[in-house]
């Protein structure tokens, strides 16, 4: 995708609001422009070391790994190896989503399924450093580990109710 | 000796070797080295982990410096207070879904969220308030739901869109609970004065301009 519709949209809008800002004021857009700066320097060296993880993970973790792990569990064991495997991997849902499906038509459960979507898109493990640095390691943890139990909960709601 | 290993001039002299090894920069060497010995090693499945790593590296270079840009010029023009009566203690559920509303703006990476939300932390939104945030940032995106809901159908997508909200509201309220429940007072001061980043004081008393509406609606 790269330079999508959707940074187009977004680096429009920064530009308006960068030159309200200058005619506005001068020296609170160099204020801004300078914690922009230092949040850059703040970010890029994880950021850049996450992304290559992403590489790693999506182009040498095989789907085939993936599916036996959650395929043939059932169960809450099941749910839990699915929730796991969902909050640690990082995979974009171009591959997430046909990959549930397929999953569901090789006879997963729909709960082990709804966990493995849920922690997948809520929690993204490769993210935690940077929300640590960002927000402190109480934020984070909290955070991610509430949501982590959030996920469980919604995954056995929606296994009882499509089960 | 530890000297010339952090050489920025925002770290503390006096800290032990290993505080000061910039570690952001040895996760980026090690994994850089990884992704591309890996990828030399097999070049087949080394070709798929380059071109992803490629995609996400140009999503960064277009988005991370305007979100970074948007949350400079958030932290100089937007009052506290304005963050405080939306967003803060006092805000009710009403803040808890402006919230929610503001993280499922089409925004790229979760990434690029959490400068953002440090930033509205500072400014005096309330804890939960923020984790709804991220939490409807990271999970809650009208691309990804399209697709969810071509692979998944109706039913799946909206009870699990449904339950995400239902569930995730008492989580965070937990959450912040638990995160001002001791040992969290050494964080006050950094969501009250702003860490000396933003001089918050310099922003009151001026008037609302045009960007304030971005982030906050009137």
């Amino acid at each position: 995708m790269g330079m999508s519709t959707t940074s187009i949209v977004i680096d429009a809008f920064v530009a308006v609001c960068l030159i309200l800002s200058l005619v506005k004021s001068r020296e609170k857009t160099k204020t801004a422009l300078l914690i922009a700066w230092n949040g850059m320097k703040r970010l890029v060296p994880s950021v850049l070391a996450v992304i290559a993880v992403i590489g790693l993970i999506v182009g040498f973790i095989p789907p085939k790994w993936i599916a036996s792990s959650i395929g043939g569990e059932s169960g809450f064991v099941g749910v839990l190896v699915a929730a796991l495997i969902g909050s640690v991997l990082f995979i974009p849902a171009i591959i997430a989503f046909p990959l549930a499906r397929s999953l569901l038509d090789m006879g997963a459960g729909v709960m082990a399924i709804a966990a493995f979507i849920t922690t997948l898109t809520m929690i993204g493990f490769v993210f935690l450093p940077i929300e640590i640095k960002e927000l402190g390691k109480r934020f984070a943890l909290l955070r991610n580990g509430l949501s982590f139990v959030a996920a469980l909960i919604i995954a056995v709601i929606i296994g009882l109710v499509l089960g | 000796m530890g000297e010339n290993i952090a050489a920025a001039g925002d770290s503390v002299p006096g800290l032990p070797l290993r505080k000061r090894i910039k570690w952001d920069l040895v996760a980026l060497v090690a994994s850089a080295a990884a992704l591309y010995g890996l990828s030399l090693a097999f070049p087949q499945k080394g070709e798929m982990a380059l071109e992803v790593s490629w995609e996400f590296f140009k999503e960064m270079v277009f988005i991370l410096p305007a979100v970074l840009i948007v949350m400079g010029l958030f932290g100089v023009w937007v009052k506290r207070e304005v963050v405080v009566r939306y967003l803060g203690r006092d805000s009710g559920i009403g803040g808890l879904f402006l919230a929610i509303l503001l993280g499922t703006l089409p925004t790229g990476p979760l990434y690029v969220a959490f400068p953002l939300a440090a930033m509205l932390l500072k400014k005096g939104a309330r804890v939960a308030g923020v984790m709804l945030f991220l939490s409807a940032w990271a999970c809650i995106k009208l691309p990804q739901e399209i697709m969810e809901l071509q692979f998944l159908g109706l039913e799946f997508t909206l009870l699990r869109l449904g339950l995400t909200v239902a569930v995730l509201i008492p989580m965070v309220l937990l959450a912040e609970t638990l995160y001002h429940r001791g040992g969290s007072r050494e964080m006050q001061p950094v969501n009250e004065e702003g860490a000396g980043e933003v001089e918050t004081e310099t922003v009151a008393g001026m008037e609302n301009p045009g960007t304030s509406e971005e982030n906050v609606p009137a």
